[in-house]
């Protein structure tokens, strides 16, 4: 079964040194991405989601950030022991990225042909007249209307939503493996959301990319995730099947999480429940569980040590006391 | 219906922003609609929701309410009282019940202000200008009562903005809204900027102080299921007009034109067995900009029920089609 795994994350650490100390981002992270899947990566700001991604890019800025520990293999090869040249190489090709704000990351002094047949050129070899061709035929793929003539357009000449939309065209371009989406609707109105995520669904089918979706917004994950991975304070605490983690979370952050989202579908009025206090600091971390301030079936053994992580069925794991006991 | 149990009744409300060119001798070439007449009320006690996409004019529509923009047209009855007409020093009596919380707990916050200064702001201003007789101390020992009603510890009154979460700061927002003990409170989406386990609590927060104070809120966001909790009626905008108003069940359960349909139908739900078997209206295209006069419905280019003649000659007006439920859509009433 492990054949098919494309990318196998271990024991991932990225720390940032700041003055006031060393920012433990992410602090031991492992997770597998299978051929054809889309994982999602959950958590508030500042858990480390975007960050340990980033890392499997090497698009962490050193100094501050650091990966100090741990490995990255892109079918068996590790990237973190690769040159520069050669994961210049892998970025955009192999593996992709699309990031939160559509504006910022395209750059507005060229015209959408110019960024997406340079980097068709570059990774594919095709020369100019075939690059553009295949730019077009993206565009037309993300539903930009007119794509032949909306090509030789400027960034700010989009709204948002199409600006994500030629972001995914670029992203798509070269048929990567795998395509890292960091926070790709938060910036956009529900109803521009849902074509968006339509079109990654789609697509992300069609051409049998496996996807890692970074988000905030557990709705989003509901609908497109086939697995998730639960962050907290720069670890991962749960790991599951999209239906397990929502119809059966164990870790009481992720049963916090999911209970204190107002939903539609099952309104209720009265009081939400809500976790108490705040995330904690990531400065300088105790070897507790980060959680356990929060926590209200907090043990013992939680202000002492970190948990190790639980497997409960085939499937999930956990990182929480309450099932290493007694288990 | 008791209305004397209205505290704000907004009437053809515009608000319309000048575009200029030229650098010396400027020269307005148009205007940005941001607000192309809306009409609503709120009574006492009841959660009003303003709901809609980015650019549909719900925070303007909050701004010209407090009068921080000057409204192009319209009046804004407060407490039977037109805002719009008032002198200057009037309208600052009139103010200190209605107060405002922001979106953004970083930018709403004076970075060289303790927190205990900001929440007394309200109450200095007030006191400098002999509309509120409080002495220093009453005024200290008021704005520590204020943070511990939000949940702050009072031995953070001296500590500057940046020393808080998010969350902290967001409560810092809420006690300054307080402070002078308004009636009604605009929160201008006062969750958006929050993760969501500090949303929850914020919105708890709300809805206790709601209670405890009889506060009355016109609750502003972008997140539907956030204004389906909170409010008791909604308004849904979009382009700068109100597309429908109704109780906020009926609202949900039953929404009538195709527009809130479709904003609710793309609403993601946190629940992948319901996700699979839904199904979603999406709508083709993006929101057009506000800088022309339509002549037709606002919502005619993305509708999927449009009408050719009907729907694009004519501007369908906030009809009441249901008990409690207001449309402005040619599907519920026909043109005159």
């Amino acid at each position: 079964m492990n054949s098919d795994v494309i990318l196998k994350v271990e024991n991932l650490k990225t720390y940032f040194n700041t003055d006031d100390g060393i920012v433990k981002a992410v602090d031991g992270v492992s997770f597998e991405l299978h051929k054809g899947e889309t994982l999602g990566i959950v958590g508030e700001s500042g858990c480390g989601k975007s960050v340990s991604n980033l890392s499997v890019m090497k698009l962490i800025p050193s100094p501050p950030g650091k990966i100090m520990a741990g490995k990255a293999l892109l079918y068996g090869e590790n990237i973190f022991d690769m040159t520069s040249d050669e994961v210049r190489r892998l970025r955009g090709n192999r593996i992709s990225m699309i990031f939160q704000d559509p504006m910022t990351s395209l750059n507005p002094f060229l015209r959408i042909s110019t960024q997406m047949v340079e980097t068709i050129r570059l990774h594919q070899g095709m020369d100019r007249k075939d690059a553009k061709k295949k730019a077009v035929e993206m565009l037309q793929l993300v539903g930009i209307p007119n794509p032949g003539k909306r090509v030789v357009d400027y960034p700010h000449q989009f709204s948002g939503g199409m600006r994500q939309r030629v972001m995914i065209a670029m992203a798509l371009s070269c048929n990567p493996e795998i395509l890292i989406a960091d926070e790709p609707t938060s910036a956009l109105d529900v109803t521009i959301q849902a074509q968006i995520l339509e079109i990654i669904k789609e697509l992300t089918r069609k051409l049998g990319t496996a996807v890692i979706m970074i988000t905030h917004d557990l709705g989003v994950v509901a609908g497109i995730c086939d697995k998730i991975n639960v962050m907290y304070a720069g670890k991962i605490v749960e790991e599951a099947p999209v239906d397990d983690l929502f119809h059966d979370p164990q870790h009481p952050y992720t049963r916090g999480l999911i209970k204190s989202v107002p939903r539609l579908d099952k309104p209720h009025k009265g009081r939400l429940f809500s976790i108490e206090g705040q995330p904690p600091n990531v400065i300088d971390l105790p070897d507790c569980c980060p959680f356990h301030p929060r926590c209200k079936q907090a043990l013992d053994i939680c202000r002492k040590k970190y948990p190790p992580e639980t497997a409960i069925g085939e499937k999930r794991c956990v990182s929480c006391w309450l099932f290493k006991e007694g288990k | 219906m008791a209305d004397n149990n209205i505290l704000l009744e907004v009437k053809n409300l515009k608000m319309h922003f000048p575009i200029e060119e030229g650098l010396l001798f400027k020269k307005r070439v148009g205007s940005i609609r941001a607000v192309d007449g809306i009409d609503f009320v709120i009574r006492s006690g009841e959660t009003m929701g303003l709901v809609g996409e980015s650019g549909c004019g719900k925070s303007t529509t909050a701004r010209a309410i407090a009068q921080l923009y000057t409204p192009t047209a319209g009046e804004v009855i407060f407490k039977g009282r037109d805002l719009c007409t008032l002198p200057k020093n009037e309208l600052l009596k009139e103010r200190m019940d209605l107060q405002m919380i922001f979106q953004d707990p970083y930018g709403s916050l004076n970075p060289r202000m303790t927190a205990g200064d900001i929440i007394a702001e309200p109450l200095t201003v007030y006191a400098n200008r002999k509309l509120i007789d409080m002495s220093r101390q009453d005024i200290r020992k008021r704005v520590e009562e204020l943070m511990e009603k939000v949940g702050l510890s009072r031995f953070f009154i001296n500590r500057y903005p940046h020393e808080f979460s998010g969350g902290q700061r967001q409560r810092i927002g809420v006690a300054r809204a307080l402070a002078l003990n308004p009636k009604l409170i605009l929160a201008d989406e006062p969750v958006s900027a929050l993760d969501v386990s500090i949303q929850s609590q914020i919105l708890n927060l709300l809805q206790d102080l709601q209670d405890e104070f009889k506060l009355t809120y016109l609750f502003i966001a972008h997140d539907l299921a956030v204004i389906e909790h909170i409010s008791t009626r909604v308004a849904v905008m979009y382009l700068g007009i109100i597309a429908e108003i109704a109780d906020s069940t009926t609202l949900y359960k039953k929404p009538l034109h195709p527009y809130t349909k479709a904003l609710l139908s793309a609403v993601p739900i946190p629940d992948p067995v319901v996700e699979r078997k839904r199904q979603r209206i999406i709508l083709e295209g993006d929101v057009p900009s506000p800088d022309q006069e339509r002549s037709g419905c606002y919502f005619y280019d993305r509708c999927p029920n449009a009408m050719a003649d009907k729907c694009k000659n004519n501007i369908p007006p906030l009809k009441e089609v249901e008990k409690n439920q207001q449309v402005a859509c040619f599907l519920y009433s026909d043109p005159e």
